[in-house]
């Protein structure tokens, strides 16, 4: 039987790398694929995003990856797609007072819709990328169910939560079993180019990692100075426009005051940033809307879950209750600091992911 | 697994005997042509002799041969050195809507540079029209610049004519006939051009290496300054091997021309016979005959042309979707959408173009995987008539 094909979202990193060098390893017939996806602007070298994850130089290097592995290796354009379906939610989300996670977004409607499509395309069954986390089909469930990566520091399944059966069918994690240690040793043990290249951090698509910035070059007109208001309402000063805030920060404010004054609300109505002490920002339970459940089916009563609210951030213990079409409410065991809206919430069982949604309103209940 | 090059378009593999007759002047024979002792003779005798057999291959005099890098380089120069050398005169420039970028960026830039520039249409199979440029011209126009054949479509454009026309009102022509040269008979006395561009590396010669044919008498100013080489309308030491390699090439498509015709013409229509044959929605771009000897180009409807050639390039086959100096754009090709063609269906585009290599296993080929292709992409096009698209 001829190998399964498969093709691999290339970025020029180390893992990705490493996934389509361990790919090609299990006998996989492998094709790189670089997804060609920053704005027009940033094409100029000299304007380049370094660190970003799909600029020039990281073509440069996917491509010396994916000819040392002998592997064809083509950049695909999904400039449009990308723009229409990422940085425009992004901006949106900035401009409605909400804290946006493009890299969802583009998991779920660019690496596992449109490159999947092209992937499809190219007569390939899976896409792969170097995710740190895993997939499983579950026979009694008749699913397949989305877990952690082994590698607890590294796990990114928060960023995968909106994956659909029909992606998760044509998904494959070859890292999901590795720590970031042993990528970076196979990675030297194969000899590849970008051993020994540095994780990026930054959202690929804003150059600098300047996002006020981008914000200002994309939605000047959505970027208006307004009031700091404590929690009565009274007014402690001017903010440069709701965009450039986000709760729990701290930073930047420019109000002096006796105490320590963090980001607690936004308030895109009055156009007001509401600043309050440490302690307003913690929060019992939130609305989550746009849910999508994965590894179960959508339960009818309410569940058991450890709920996280950010990328990086705890576990709580939580109770999740379902309220509605694609819809839950989320009663947290002890408050939990800094709920954004527009951040997701994902819900656990131990290492699965049950499903997530995106923070629609946080409260104290 | 198999591997078949069908983009001759883009680039040709140097044939062996013209590497054979370049490897000297890469070696021992490495003098500069200007200089008086016997290695600058050796070499200076080694370009004369490729003027000659280049200028043969064109019906021209040596004189009237200028070596360049390419036709990039020989087109700017037409454009550019015309332009300049008769500003006095006027500042129009006629071409048309489907040349090459090296053409068409330069006249973009003239544009900027006070000149003004009339694009001319053409028909559905993407031949200009004598009349249109008839009505064109006008008493300021200083050049019209026709390409010979088109490097996507491979329509052959009535060239004798459009030249006629041009020179009845005095007006300088020139053809970029990169595509052309090698691949038909060309007599530019017969034509009456004025210039004429072509590349070494798409008749089997050298990359970085081309000429411009300038009739005796034509006014043109130089593009590059600097020494007197070329007799100081190209500045530059002589690329010797390259050259030497363009003419031997030059010398080898004389000799060579009628078989090749007879075969890629063979094999083309063998090609176009069987994608027509055994695939629906289909439409052969450019003139069914009067087209270039290896030259195929197709609009597949409901499939995308970018998929198209992943899928041949992941089946071994070498191809491009319109010319290879625009791959990776996603817009849809110029010389397509100047023939009328929507941009929907222009996306479905597929340039084969055959070569002296290739045989009819070869085109066997292509038949035997591409309708496969074609059927896998149009299953999963959602624009496809019965086609479904799984929701994602």
């Amino acid at each position: 039987m001829a190998p399964k094909r498969v093709v691999v979202a290339m970025s020029g990193g180390v893992d990705s790398s490493v996934a389509a060098a361990l790919l090609k390893e299990q006998g996989y017939d492998v094709i790189g694929i670089t997804m060609q996806i920053w704005p027009k602007a940033q094409e100029n070298p000299a304007e380049e995003n370094p660190g970003g994850c799909c600029s020039l130089s990281a073509v440069e290097d996917a491509r010396a990856v994916a000819y040392e592995l002998g592997i064809p290796y083509y950049v695909v354009n999904f400039r449009e797609t990308f723009e229409r379906e990422v940085i425009d939610y992004f901006c949106h989300e900035y401009a409605s007072g909400r804290t946006p996670n493009p890299c969802i977004v583009c998991n779920h409607r660019l690496k596992f819709a449109a490159l999947l499509e092209k992937a499809l395309a190219l007569g390939a069954d899976y896409v792969a990328t170097g995710h740190y986390a895993r997939v499983r089909y579950d026979k009694g469930r008749g699913r397949f169910l989305l877990l952690k990566g082994v590698d607890e520091h590294k796990d990114q399944s928060y960023a995968l939560y909106g994956l659909t059966q029909y992606q998760l069918a044509h998904t494959l994690f070859p890292l999901g079993e590795l720590t970031k240690d042993e990528t970076r040793r196979i990675a030297a043990r194969l000899g590849l180019p970008v051993a020994a290249k540095e994780d990026s951090q930054e959202i690929c698509f804003v150059p600098d990692n300047d996002y006020r910035g981008f914000l200002r070059r994309h939605i000047p007109d959505k970027i208006r100075p307004g009031p700091f208001l404590d929690r009565t309402g009274r007014v402690l000063g001017m903010h440069k426009g709701l965009p450039f805030y986000t709760i729990g920060q701290r930073r930047g404010l420019g109000v002096a005051g006796r105490d320590r004054l963090y980001v607690t609300g936004l308030d895109p109505e009055r156009n007001a940033v509401i600043l309050g002490p440490s302690e307003d920002l913690y929060r019992t339970g939130l609305r989550a809307e746009a849910v999508n459940w994965v590894s179960i089916a959508p339960p009818v009563s309410p569940l058991a879950a450890a709920v996280k609210v950010r990328y990086n951030g705890p576990e709580t213990p939580a109770e999740v209750v379902p309220a509605g079409e694609n819809e839950v409410v989320v009663r947290f065991r002890q408050p939990v600091r800094a709920v954004a809206p527009g951040q997701a919430a994902v819900f656990y069982q131990k290492a699965e992911v049950l499903g997530g949604g995106v923070i629609a309103s946080a409260g104290v209940t | 697994m198999r591997r078949v090059y069908l983009d001759h378009a883009a680039t040709t593999a140097v044939h062996p005997e013209v590497l054979e007759e370049m490897l000297p002047y890469l070696k021992e024979e490495f003098g500069n042509p200007s200089s008086i002792y016997s290695w600058g003779r050796e070499a200076k005798a080694a370009v004369e002799k490729a003027r000659a057999r280049l200028a043969h291959l064109l019906g021209a005099h040596p004189a009237e041969i200028v070596f360049t890098s390419g036709g990039t380089e020989s087109d700017n120069f037409a454009l550019r050195g015309v332009a300049a050398a008769n500003s006095q005169k006027g500042n129009h420039i006629i071409t048309t809507k489907i040349e090459h970028h090296a053409v068409l960026h330069t006249a973009e830039q003239l544009e900027k540079e006070g000149f003004r520039v009339t694009y001319l249409p053409v028909d559905r199979d993407g031949l200009v029209r004598p009349e249109d440029l008839e009505e064109a011209l006008t008493p300021d126009t200083v050049l019209v610049s026709i390409m010979f054949a088109n490097n996507e479509i491979g329509t052959i454009e009535p060239i004798a004519e459009l030249a006629r026309i041009a020179k009845s009102k005095g007006v300088i022509f020139h053809t970029d006939a990169v595509q052309a040269v090698g691949n038909i008979p060309i007599d530019v006395k017969e034509l009456n051009v004025d210039l004429l561009s072509l590349s070494g590396h798409k008749i089997y010669g050298p990359k970085g290496t081309g000429a411009l044919y300038i009739r005796r008498g034509t006014r043109i100013e130089p593009l590059l300054l600097g020494g007197a080489q070329e007799r100081k309308w190209r500045a530059g030491t002589e690329n010797v091997p390259g050259i030497v390699g363009l003419g031997k090439a030059a010398e080898l498509a004389e000799k060579e021309l009628p078989q090749r015709m007879k075969h890629l013409t063979e094999l083309r229509d063998l090609l176009i016979n069987g994608v027509m044959e055994r695939i629906d929605h289909v439409r052969l771009n450019g003139h069914r005959t009067q087209r270039l000897p290896g030259n195929a180009s197709f609009c597949f409807e409901f499939v995308e042309g970018e998929s198209l050639l992943l899928n041949l390039d992941l089946a071994g086959i070498a191809a491009s979707s319109g010319s290879a100096c625009t791959s990776g754009s996603l817009e849809p090709s110029h010389v397509l959408m100047a023939l009328g063609i929507p941009p929907e269906v222009a996306h479905g585009s597929l340039r084969l173009t055959l070569g002296r290599d290739n045989t009819r296993e070869d085109v066997e080929y292509v038949l035997s995987v591409l309708p496969d292709i074609v059927a896998r992409l149009r299953a999963i096009s959602p624009l496809a008539p019965g086609g479904v698209k799984e929701d994602v």
